[in-house]
């Protein structure tokens, strides 16, 4: 009935479906309009330029730690290490932005690499360990999450700032906001980091299916005793393979440091661009078109969900539920795919 | 006729493909009924469909003469049918019982009644001389009889009819001969056993009929009392096969690899390779004799990179390769088929094309600076595949959906095509049929008239017979002998292998 390829573009949008029906059910449940609460999320994300530009300023760190977390994935290896990443991306993005006087020319590009530095150390070390003493990953990279946390919120409490809450904010001339884009999008602080983290998708793509060292990283991923019988270091290529998805997100981290806010708080918890970085990364398949995507729906589904209370009335805690089921079908498309082969087995 | 397993005008279809075209299998009771057929002619299929992972388009089953519908496993079970697969599917931390039980566990006040299974798994084991130890972990215990657990499991549910998928593949002599035992104590019992091989060998000594297909299509059933090895090869390829390779005599030149004094551990510090010599010369083919685990694939290990070893040398043409990484040891002239083709020879989720490219993947022209050029990999692919006769439906396959032939077939062309000094080749026919190891068997031959060296390692005697110049024979991680495959007979080397060198002495 369908073509393999066919399932595997239906999968998604099923799913997306289909978590958009069962929060109908449950605002239907509590009593509100679900016509009206979709009604309002469109409009929330798409009504005007302003709500269109801010969901754009939404997608892009999303991009950004989804690309960190499938580069990951395409080598092997489970990053849960991006939302530290983005913090320590963050922070450097910031940090660079306030120490340095320099034209912007030298300024921005200066910031932008420090980001990507900071979050490529970040990433290096569980690379190290994994690759040296085979400790696992996973382990490694969540507790890495809290000191990046809380390391940086002393950093800035105690170094950066005079014990504040919250950073100086940047200079322009280390500031990815454009008088012309929020201009066009009615002031919204949407950004040039979205041309970044579209050119960091092409990166990816390009660097894993086009390059010797993204086969490397690729037959490392898939088979790490092939690898290394066919004369590849395999230690080298998972430190390798975490740097750079440490990268992704440490520019992720630029993109709210110096893009969207312009200054590193104190944070009371996760940005939790990282956590969602793993499901954008999932529902776009771990490819870097899938990625954009995938980012795209939960930039505006964040966005979007804003204006629900408003908009429709449905209260903050109902409006995290929908959009958590929504999420919650696009993570279990596994049990779509089953469900999707089944019909196309018997429609035979 | 009494038949317990009737399998009539089977079809059963692939995109693209007829795996099963029309074919009828008859099983009587109480036989040990072959199907023979090269890899890819559908035996897996048929037998897939027989125990319900797979549903016909046409035809009909019938299990003691009564039509049945074998929808999934579980019904495959209850009628008596039981699968002993060539992968073992058990649980490495478990006991033998745990991992019989596994599934329909015998229930006491809600609690598993081990204690019940135990006596039962030993009372089966027993009944068919199994000789396995209910409270052994699988991990400890060696494939041979990891196998028999797998049998148990199939008669601790009840089987009456046992499918065996190339039971031998994984044996070393000796367990096949303890195998054939028990397949003919479970037919005294009043089994019916199916036997899924295309070894020659084993359906003469063992089977009482034979079913034969070839390319999804069934050719006929023969009695094994009426026939030979070679008409039943002719049958299953099609064609006139020769058995014993024809090969002129090894013209040996120079010493290409050169082994002194070598001892390798193993991962428990174990001295596994102990002070081993041994010379390879160009234009010679050296079989290495030896039942599995003596340091074999630890010798080759060692020579091949993959592993360290703690004294000792290894040259290759006079240049010292010992302790060098495997890409500088591929680099100096080495090319290595090895014996687990799964785990170390392929990337099976990359394409055919890509694992063409496997150690040459950064070098010109398929890579420059860099960026790859698929164009020249696909091309290259293309001309291996079809020099080397690897069937896949095209170069962008992955490599996990061809047969286990083909997949061999693509790693020997990439592995000779490389131009090496040395090839050393590990049970390349390990688990393949005739007509492929026909095949690879000429390719290695041929590489030899080319002058190139050859290390081949087999459990085979045959192959080892066959094909070598020069037959070294491994015990206990030492080289026992050398000696000549026209001075020996395989009761010699077995008796080699088996670590009694004085015999050979005493018979002489």
């Amino acid at each position: 009935m369908f073509s393999n390829r066919l399932v595997n573009i239906l999968i998604p949008i099923v799913s997306v479906f289909l978590g958009l029906l069962v929060g109908a059910f449950i605002m239907l449940g509590f009593g509100y309009n679900p016509l009206l609460g979709y009604l309002s999320l469109w409009n929330g994300a798409f009504g005007d330029s302003y709500f269109f530009g801010e969901t754009l300023r939404q997608v892009t760190p999303y991009i950004l730690s989804g690309l960190a977390v499938a580069f990951a994935f395409r080598t092997g290896l489970f990053n849960i290490g991006v939302e530290g990443q983005v913090i320590v991306g963050w922070l450097a993005s910031v940090w660079v932005g306030l120490a340095i006087d320099a034209p912007m020319i030298i300024h921005l590009p200066l910031a932008v690499l420090a980001a990507a530095l900071a979050g490529a150390a970040w990433g290096f070390l569980p690379g190290l360990l994994k690759a040296k003493l085979g400790v696992h990953e996973v382990i490694v990279t969540i507790m890495m999450n809290y000191i990046a946390l809380y390391t940086s919120n002393a950093l800035v409490r105690n170094v950066i700032s005079d014990g504040k809450d919250r950073t100086e904010r940047v200079p322009e001339t280390a500031s990815l906001t454009s008088e012309w884009l929020a201009s066009l999008t009615q002031y919204s602080r949407l950004h040039f980091g979205l041309l970044i983290a579209l050119f960091a998708a092409a990166v990816m793509w390009f660097l894993l299916n086009k390059t010797a060292r993204g086969y490397e990283l690729r037959a490392v991923g898939f088979n790490q005793d092939a690898s290394r019988y066919a004369g590849m270091n395999v230690g080298r290529n998972i430190i390798l393979s975490m740097v750079i998805s440490g990268a992704f997100a440490g520019l992720a981290g630029a993109m709210e440091g110096i893009g969207t806010f312009g200054y590193q708080s104190v944070k009371g918890g996760f940005t939790n661009i990282g956590f969602d970085g793993i499901a954008v990364a999932l529902l776009g398949g771990n490819a870097a078109i899938g990625v954009v995507l995938a980012a795209f729906l939960f930039g505006t589904l964040k966005i979007g969900a804003l204006n629900m209370p408003t908009g429709a009335g449905v209260p903050t805690e109902l409006v995290d539920i929908v959009i958590a089921m929504i999420i919650f079908f696009v993570a279990s498309s596994y049990m779509i795919r089953w469900f999707l082969l089944k019909i196309k087995k018997e429609g035979k | 006729m009494d038949y317990v397993i009737e399998m009539l005008d089977i079809r059963k279809e692939f995109p693209g493909i007829v795996a099963n075209d029309n074919i009828t299998l008859q099983v009587q009771k109480g036989e040990i009924h072959a199907l023979l057929g090269e890899n890819g002619a559908g035996k897996s299929t048929l037998m897939n469909v027989l125990f319900g992972l797979y549903q016909p388009e046409k035809g009909e089953i019938k299990v003691r003469g009564e039509k049945v519908k074998i929808s999934d496993p579980n019904v495959a079970n209850r009628l008596g049918i039981g699968m002993v697969h060539q992968h073992f599917m058990l649980v490495d931390k478990f006991t033998v019982t745990e991992n019989i039980i596994l599934g329909s566990e015998p229930k006491k006040k809600g609690t598993v009644d081990l204690k019940k299974a135990e006596k039962e798994v030993e009372r089966l084991s027993e009944l068919y001389g199994l000789k396995v130890d209910p409270r052994a972990k699988i991990r400890d215990i060696s494939v041979g009889m990891q196998q028999r657990v797998e049998i148990l499991k199939t008669l601790y549910r009840g089987a009456e009819i046992l499918i065996f998928d190339e039971p031998t593949a994984v044996l070393t002599p000796q367990e096949i001969k303890e195998l054939i035992e028990i397949m003919r104590a479970l037919i005294r019992e009043g089994k019916s056993i199916i036997l899924i091989t295309h070894k020659l060998k084993e359906i003469m000594q063992v089977c009482d009929r034979c079913t034969v297909i070839r390319k999804g299509k069934g050719i006929g059933t023969v009695d094994v009392a009426a026939t030979n090895p070679t008409e039943l090869a002719s049958l299953m390829v099609g064609r006139e096969v020769t058995f014993s390779t024809d090969k002129t005599p090894a013209n040996p030149k120079d010493v290409t690899l050169s082994v002194k004094d070598l001892t390798v551990k193993d991962a428990r510090q174990v001295e596994m390779v102990k002070n081993l010599s041994l010379d390879v010369k160009a234009g010679e083919i050296v079989g290495l004799a030896g039942v599995d685990g003596n340091g074999q694939s630890e010798l080759i290990e060692a020579i091949t990179g993959l592993r360290k070893s703690s004294s000792g040398s290894i040259h290759l043409n006079g240049k010292p390769i010992t302790n060098l990484t495997p890409r500088k040891v591929t680099d100096a002239g080495i090319s290595h088929i090895p014996q687990d083709r799964h785990r170390f020879g392929l990337v099976l989720d990359f394409p055919v094309g890509e694992n063409m490219v496997l150690q040459t993947y950064n070098k010109k022209p398929f890579s420059k600076n860099g960026i790859l050029n698929y164009k020249e990999i696909y091309k290259k692919a293309e001309s291996l595949i079809k020099e080397y006769d690897v069937r896949t439906p095209s170069v962008y396959t992955k490599a996990r959906a061809l047969s286990g032939g083909n997949q061999q077939k693509a790693i020997i062309g990439r592995e000779v095509d490389r131009s090496p000094d040395l090839i050393i080749a590990a049970q390349p026919t390990r688990g393949l049929d005739v007509g492929a190891i026909e095949f690879i068997h000429k390719k290695l031959i041929e590489e030899r008239d080319k002058g190139r060296a050859v290390l081949l390692l087999s459990f085979e005697l045959d192959e080892i017979m066959n094909l070598s110049d020069r037959i070294a024979v491994m015990f206990d991680g030492k080289i026992v002998s050398e000696v000549k495959p026209e001075e020996t007979t395989e009761q010699e080397l077995g008796l080699l292998m088996a670590g009694s060198k004085q015999q050979k002495a005493g018979e002489q």
